[in-house]
């Protein structure tokens, strides 16, 4: 493991050196440059597998860290470092194989795009940056990388710019994030000030491994030091992860290409906020207990509940098969979260693992969608697809079911550990996430229905299967989303986190079915008995809710709320500043000038015109003038010059002899 | 007997207003340069008249003499290369006609 750990770096940096090779590629050269993105990648996967493998057989939760000086100011030594330790390897390894096949699927995807080496080098710096921010074994590091990640979906979900709705998009997700990272940078201020050092691990002497003395250090508003910090990442991860209230980035970012939705979905973009609150598990906790849990842990808690419930509800209401993936997302991310607040690091890790897998697929099964539809992204105006696409409709399938929580799939065992241990810290988070769990089985089932079945509602067009090199990776992506939830308790031990014995295993266990089994059966009473058969049929649930449902599909009018509360105010505020700008600074500096003006113009008749220039020109004359007389001296002649000479001597001599 | 210290300082002070009337009077360059070689002479006179009277046994003046004649020798052979050079400009040795660099 020490040994791997040097050779960390070398997963971020081959597709990094990927999209710096790509970013040289003429537009032409296609299929050079998936070549290298696809190779690089390959080979990170390899890498992190090879970490995987290494980390394995450790009954301990053992780490290795490589911390190594990266420039000195001053007397201050700025440090930037590596970790490989079980959850690292399993990220990394998550990333590379996810992104991976996302990158296969991009390959048909973008086939038509004349931007296609722009995309993919965006695409490699996009998995570099997160790979990056998942090997860093320095808080600073990871800044860095979390920003790039940052940067990189702000280009790519820009990347057709040119459309109006891209290009605000792009800036809202930046902005909103940007948000929460002024937190995060404070708590890295802070952390760095209070802990004398940014490392994560540094044998004792890591920022995580003071997490105790923090605790016992007075933060703000009466909270412990480390609680504090705590509160200030967990804003940056809720700008990053989407939760409530900075999630209204995350539904727009569907104005990007759909493989790079995947990629934010599932790999990284969003996984970051939720992996860096596992990275920085130890200050969240630190100071607090099972019974007296710290308010960071509460805070996570909340936040995740509210946005799983919320997002879900968001989801239930739109037509956008994309749009409706995305509240999807917000919703399970808010699962996450909230088993990483109450107490459980390994569910919310493992539901991030295994949700990448299952949306990673649903995005580009809904990517294939809209290609074999000829970009149709309106769910109205689909229906009947299983006929056209099969393997589609078959992966889509499986996913749909491993989101919904339906045994044997994959999000089924995550998503259970996660209401398990909510239910051990709080009922009320416990109930309300089970009704989310409800409602996600009920608008997949929802989606199911309204793409795949019934008859083809959208026009002369009729869909077609798409190319195997867009369906290949739905379909291995849905081999691990059956099998990839059999591993969660070796996950657990894998970790080397014990837990002990949960109760009310059964009863969870057995509602969380139930309510799975529910939401399905809701939505085949609903959409699957009859389905649409016009494209402007209303929606059987728009039937049944009437205005509640025109507030679900606008998103509970949050994006209608900022943009009449902090927009307009900010916006007033710009309007009260350039006024203020106008009139009172302008007119300070109007005033200041024409002073100015006033005295120079005094200074230039009376100063200038007589003084300065009269004398100058008066001494000039006198310098012509005089010049002209002693030039007369001038003769030329040397004995002239040799008579004066003499003169001069016996003149000398004469006073000499006076003398 | 000999002869006294002043008489030969009196023969160098003649000398020299000889050579100064020259040098300011005669227009041809060749005899204002002669008359130049006249004062130098007068003043080598007085280098060794004063050796002689005030610092027999020191070979100072002696030294000094011989110096300014090898002087006095190289500086008439520039002047003279001096006025070929202005003969062949001007056609002509007056040194009144050498004015061009009048103010």
């Amino acid at each position: 493991m020490n040994e791997l750990v040097k050779q960390q770096w070398l997963i971020p940096f081959l597709p990094l050196v990927a999209a710096a090779v790509q970013s040289l590629l003429p537009r032409k050269a296609r299929k050079l440059s998936a070549g290298i993105c696809l190779t690089a990648m390959g080979a990170s996967c390899v890498l992190a597998l090879r970490a995987f493998v290494g980390t394995l057989g450790h009954h301990e939760a053992e780490r290795a860290v490589w911390n190594f000086v990266w420039f000195d100011y001053g007397t201050t030594r700025l440090q930037l470092g590596f970790i490989l330790d079980p959850m690292t390897a399993a990220m990394a390894l998550m990333v590379t194989f996810v992104g991976f096949w996302i990158f296969v699927n991009a390959t048909g995807y973008m086939s038509d795009d004349e931007n296609f080496t722009r995309f993919f080098c965006f695409l490699s710096l996009f998995a570099a940056a997160m790979l990056g921010l998942v090997v860093a074994n320095n808080l600073l590091m990871l800044f860095m990388c979390w920003e790039l990640v940052g940067l990189c979906s702000y280009l790519l979900i820009g990347f057709w710019y040119f459309k109006p709705s891209a290009a605000t998009a792009m800036k809202k997700a930046f902005i909103t994030t940007r948000i929460g990272d002024v937190g995060f940078f404070l708590g890295i201020l802070m952390l760095s000030w209070q802990a004398g050092t940014l490392n994560l691990y540094d044998g004792g002497n890591g920022a995580l491994e003071q997490a105790g003395k923090l605790a016992g250090l007075h933060g703000w508003f009466g909270w412990s030091m480390a609680t504090t910090i705590a509160v200030l990442l967990f804003i940056g991860a809720m700008g990053k992860s989407a939760q409530f209230p900075l999630h209204v980035w995350l539904p727009d970012a569907m104005e990007g290409p759909t493989p790079v939705s995947a990629l934010i979905h599932a790999a990284t973009m969003v996984a970051a906020g939720v992996f860096m609150v596992g990275r920085m598990f130890a200050l969240f906790t630190a100071g607090g207990s099972a019974e007296h849990p710290t308010f960071a842990m509460d805070m996570v808690l909340w936040v995740g509940c509210f946005t799983a419930l919320f997002s879900a509800t968001i989801a239930v209401g739109q037509f956008d098969i994309k749009r409706a993936l995305a509240y999807s997302t917000c919703s399970q991310l808010g699962f996450m979260m909230m088993a990483l607040g109450a107490g459980g690091l390994v569910p919310g890790q493992f539901h991030l693992l295994t949700h990448a897998f299952f949306k990673a697929l649903l995005f580009l099964g809904s990517g294939c969608v809209i290609i074999g539809t000829h970009h149709e992204q309106d769910m109205r105006k689909m229906g009947g697809l299983r006929k056209y696409m099969p393997i589609t409709f078959w992966c889509y399938l499986i996913g749909m079911l491993a989101l919904a929580g339906v045994p044997p799939f994959a999000g089924f065992f995550s998503k259970d550990e996660v209401l398990l241990v909510t239910f051990q810290r709080s009922k009320v988070a416990w109930g309300l996430a089970t009704f989310a769990a409800f409602l996600t089985a009920f608008y997949m089932t929802r989606q199911m229905f309204m793409v795949f079945a019934g008859k083809w509602r959208g026009g002369h067009h009729e869909p077609h299967e798409v190319r195997w090199n867009m369906w290949l990776p739905i379909a291995v992506l849905s081999v691990f989303a059956i099998g990839l939830g059999f591993f969660g308790g070796k996950y657990e031990h894998y970790l080397g986190v014990h837990e002990e014995e949960l109760h009310g295993k059964s009863l969870v266990m057995g509602l969380s079915v139930a309510v799975g089994a529910a939401g399905i059966l809701l939505g085949w009473l609903m959409y699957g008995r009859k389905t649409m058969a016009h494209a402007e049929e209303p929606d059987p649930l728009e039937v049944k809710l009437g205005a509640l449902f025109t507030c679900l599909n606008r998103k509970w009018y949050v994006d209608e709320f900022y943009d009449a509360t902090i927009i307009r105010a900010t916006m007033l505020l710009g309007e009260f500043w350039r006024v203020f700008d106008n009139r009172v600074i302008d007119g300070i500096l109007h005033g200041i000038a024409w002073t100015a003006w006033g005295v120079s113009q005094v200074v230039r008749w009376v100063g200038d015109e007589f003084v300065i220039n009269g004398g100058f020109d008066a001494g000039c004359e006198g310098v012509r003038l005089t010049g002209r007389e002693f030039a007369k001296l001038q003769t030329g002649r040397i004995q002239g010059y040799l008579r004066i000479l003499c003169l001069g001597a016996v003149i000398l001599l004469v006073i000499w002899y006076l003398k | 007997m000999s002869v006294p210290l002043g008489y030969y300082l009196m023969l160098g002070g003649v000398l020299f207003c000889i050579g100064l009337c020259g040098a300011l009077t005669r227009k041809n360059a060749i005899a204002v340069l002669m008359s130049i070689e006249i004062m130098f002479n007068a003043a080598i006179l007085n280098f060794v008249v004063f050796w002689y009277y005030l610092h027999n046994g020191a070979l100072t003046g002696q030294m000094f003499a011989l110096f300014a004649i090898a002087v006095a020798a190289a500086e008439s052979a520039v002047g003279l290369a001096l006025v070929i050079s202005v003969y062949r400009h001007y056609r002509s040795v007056d040194v009144d006609e050498m004015k061009a660099l009048k103010g």
